[in-house]
C-alpha cells in the first residue's frame, strides 16, 4: 500500500489517515503498543516505515513507547506514538519530561470509554488529561481535535510543525469514532516540512559545544527561572495558535461549543434544524489547548445561552465557563461511556432552555 | 618535565558531588580515559539515570541526555535508532535498572539493541538516603530493611548479569568490581569490551560494576571495599557471563 500519490483521494480509516500523514509529514520513527480502538496506526507504520527508511517498533510497554520516542525527539527526529486512554494515562510521566525538556515529538490518542479499562467505544472523556498537563508539574501540551478523517491528516501535518516551531509536545485528540471510520482523504498537496535546525539535539559533540538534554534543576533558583520561560512559551502560543471554525454564530440566540465527533453531531442538528424558532450556531474547537477563550467570549456577549455538547460528564464545559465568566448562562449536554449524543437529543435540550417551536422536526 | 599521567580530556574538571569513597567518580574517570583513548568523544552520546549518577553529565565533556526513572534504555533506544552510527551508552544504578527499569532492561538486551550498559551496582538506594534496593543482600541492613534484608518479606538479590545472560538478544555480559587496582583495570578493559562491542554492530551488551556506598553502608570506605569481595560478590559472582567472541 503506497498512499504519496498526491491529489488523489483514498479511502481511509482515521486510523490509517494519520498514521501515513505522520510519514509524509517526515516522522521516521513510531514506537507503539497495542490497544484498541487504535491499533491500524501500529499496523500501518509496521507496514509503511520499511518502504521509507523508518523505523517502527511494537515495544513492551506503553512507557517504552513514550521514552523511545524521547530518545528519538532528543536526537532530532520527527518521532510519534499513539495510543487510546489507558495507554496515554501510562505515557503521562514521559509526557511530563518530554515538556520539561522542551522536546518535540507527536501523541496521538484516540480516545475510549473510561474510566479504568471503559470499554473500547468512543469517548472525550480525556480532556481535563490532554489539556490541563495530565502529567507532573506546570506545562501544557498542544492538544489538536480533528472531526473527520481528513482532518486526522490534516492536523497531523499541523501537529509535527507546531512541536518543532515551539520546542513542544503535541496531541492529537480523536476518538474511537474518528479512529475507525472510513471517509476519502487528499494527502497535503503542496506539504513540505518544514525541518527546522535543531541545534540543542544529540549529535554526537563532534567539532562543538556539546549539548544536555535534561529537566532537572538541582540549583536553587534554576528551576523558577525555567518555568517562567516553558510559561512565556504557553502564553506565545496561546496568543499566536488559537483555532477554531464557526457555524451560523453571527444571529445566533444558542451557541453550541463542541469539538471532534460532537461537533459533527452538532453540524448534522444544525443542518436538520434550519428553521427552528431559535437560531442556533456552532463554535468548534480545532485547539483545545489553547483554547479558543476570546471568540467564547465574545459570542457570550450576545447571545441568550451557550450549550456545551461532549462525550464526557462535562469537561471542556468548565474551560468555556472560565471563558464565559457568567456573561451569559451556559448549559451542558453529555453522555459518557460509550453513549453519543444525538440531534434529537441536543433539541430536547435546547426546547428546556429555551422556549423552541420546532418548524421541522427532527428525525434522528 | 613530560607529564606521564593526565586527567582524561573528556573529564570535566569540577568539584565532585558524590559522597567520600562513592565508586561513581571513578567509574566516571574510566568512561572518560576509555572516550579519548577510543577516540570516540565527537560520536558518543550518554544517558544519565535518576539517582546518584543524574548529574554525569557534569563530569563527562560528550553530548548527553538525562532519562524518567528505569527508562534510561528506552531512551538510549530512541537516540541509537536515529544515529545508528554514535556511541550510545546508559549509565544506570541499581534502582534504576533493576527495580523500576526492569521491563525497559529486560527488552532492550532482547531487542538486541546495539547499546552499551554500564550498570554500577552499589546494593542500596543513595540519592533518597539509603533504602533497600533490589540488589540490597539477605539480611544487609538498610534504611527500609532495619533488621535486615527478609527473604520471606522482601524477596531475593536480583541477579541481572545471569538473568540477562539467557536472553538471546544479549552479546556480551559481565560483572565486575572496584574494590582494588587490579580490579579497576579489570573494570576498564571490560567497559572497553563493552564499547566496542558496540562499535562492531555486535548488539547489547552490559557490564555491571559492584561499587561501594560507605555513607549508607555505615562502612568506612576500607570496610566498603572488604564488603563487596567477601560479601556481595558471593552473591553476585565476577566474570564474564556471555561473550560474543567466544560463542558459536
Amino acid at each position: 500500500m503506497t498512499l504519496t500519490e498526491k491529489n488523489k483521494k483514498y479511502l481511509l480509516t482515521g486510523n490509517e489517515a494519520c498514521a501515513e500523514a505522520a510519514i509524509q509529514a517526515g516522522c521516521r520513527f513510531y514506537y507503539g503498543y497495542p490497544i484498541t480502538p487504535q491499533n491500524e496506526i501500529l499496523t500501518h507504520m509496521t507496514i509503511r516505515m520499511p518502504q521509507v527508511g523508518g523505523t517502527s517498533i511494537q515495544v513492551e510497554s506503553e512507557l517504552a513507547a513514550i521514552n523511545m520516542v524521547y530518545g528519538s525527539a532528543a536526537a532530532g527526529a520527527r518521532a510519534m506514538t499513539s495510543s487510546s486512554s489507558p495507554g496515554i494515562s501510562l505515557k503521562q510521566e514521559g509526557i511530563s519530561y518530554l515538556a520539561g525538556s522542551e522536546l518535540p515529538c507527536v501523541i496521538i490518542n484516540i480516545q475510549r470509554g473510561g474510566p479504568g479499562l471503559g470499554d473500547i467505544s468512543p469517548s472525550q472523556a480525556d480532556y481535563f488529561q490532554a489539556v490541563k498537563g495530565g502529567g507532573h508539574g506546570d506545562y501544557h501540551t498542544i492538544v489538536l481535535a480533528p472531526s473527520s478523517v481528513q482532518e486526522m491528516a490534516d492536523l497531523v501535518f499541523d501537529a509535527f510543525d507546531l512541536a518543532d516551531c515551539y520546542r513542544n509536545p503535541v496531541m492529537i485528540l480523536g476518538d474511537a469514532q474518528l479512529g475507525q471510520m472510513m471517509e476519502p482523504v487528499v494527502f497535503n498537496k503542496k506539504y513540505k516540512p518544514v525541518l527546522s535546525k535543531k541545534d540543542w539535539a544529540l549529535t554526537g559533540a563532534d567539532g562543538r559545544k556539546r549539548n544536555i538534554v535534561k529537566s532537572f534543576y538541582s540549583v536553587k533558583g534554576e528551576l523558577e527561572e525555567f518555568n517562567a520561560k516553558l510559561q512565556k512559551k504557553y502564553r506565545q502560543i496561546q496568543a499566536e495558535e488559537v483555532r477554531y471554525e464557526e457555524t451560523n454564530t453571527e444571529d445566533a440566540d444558542i451557541v453550541l461549543v463542541a469539538y471532534g465527533t460532537c461537533a459533527r453531531i452538532c453540524k448534522e442538528f444544525l443542518n436538520k434544524n434550519q428553521s427552528l424558532s431559535v437560531k442556533v450556531g456552532l463554535i468548534r474547537p480545532i485547539t483545545l489547548w489553547p483554547f479558543p477563550s476570546d471568540i467564547i467570549q465574545k459570542v457570550s456577549e450576545r447571545v441568550q445561552a451557550i450549550l456545551t455538547v461532549e462525550m464526557s460528564a462535562g469537561q471542556m464545559v468548565e474551560d468555556v465557563r472560565l471563558s464565559v465568566s457568567g456573561r451569559c448562562p451556559v448549559h451542558f449536554y453529555g453522555r459518557t461511556g460509550g453513549g453519543m449524543p444525538t440531534p434529537k437529543e441536543i433539541l430536547k435540550k435546547i426546547s428546556e432552555i429555551v422556549s423552541v417551536k420546532e418548524k421541522v422536526t427532527c428525525t434522528t | 618535565m613530560e607529564a606521564t599521567y593526565k586527567a582524561p580530556k573528556t573529564l570535566i574538571d569540577t568539584p565532585t558531588h558524590y559522597c567520600p569513597g562513592c565508586g561513581h567518580g571513578t567509574v566516571h574517570r574510566l568512561i572518560a580515559e576509555i572516550i579519548d583513548e577510543m577516540d570516540i568523544r565527537g560520536k558518543t552520546i550518554g544517558l544519565a539515570p535518576v539517582g546518584c549518577s543524574v548529574l554525569a553529565y557534569n563530569y563527562l565533556d560528550i553530548d548527553m541526555c538525562e532519562a524518567a526513572h528505569g527508562r534510561t534504555p528506552s531512551v538510549a533506544t530512541g537516540i541509537k535508532r536515529v544515529h545508528p552510527d554514535k556511541v550510545v551508552f546508559s549509565y544506570q544504578g541499581d534502582g534504576d535498572l533493576a527495580a523500576i527499569g526492569t521491563a525497559e532492561i529486560i527488552h532492550t538486551a532482547n531487542r538486541g539493541e546495539n547499546i552499551t550498559v554500564i550498570f554500577v551496582n552499589n546494593a542500596v538506594y543513595g540519592m533518597t538516603n539509603g533504602q533497600m534496593a533490589p540488589t540490597t543482600l539477605i539480611n544487609q541492613k538498610t534504611l527500609t530493611t532495619p533488621h535486615g534484608r527478609s527473604e520471606k518479606n522482601d524477596g531475593y538479590p536480583l541477579r541481572i548479569c545471569e538473568l540477562l545472560s539467557v536472553i538471546e538478544g544479549s552479546r556480551f555480559i559481565a560483572r565486575t568490581s572496584m574494590t582494588s587496582p587490579k580490579n579497576i583495570i579489570k573494570t576498564k578493559q571490560l567497559l572497553e569490551k563493552g564499547f566496542k562491542t558496540q562499535i562492531q554492530e555486535k548488539g547489547f551488551s552490559l557490564i555491571e560494576i559492584l561499587s561501594p556506598c560507605p555513607v549508607y553502608w555505615r562502612m568506612s570506605s576500607v570496610e566498603s571495599l572488604k564488603f563487596i569481595d567477601e560479601e556481595m560478590s558471593k552473591t553476585f559472582p565476577l566474570g564474564i557471563y556471555k561473550d560474543w567472541e567466544n560463542q558459536n
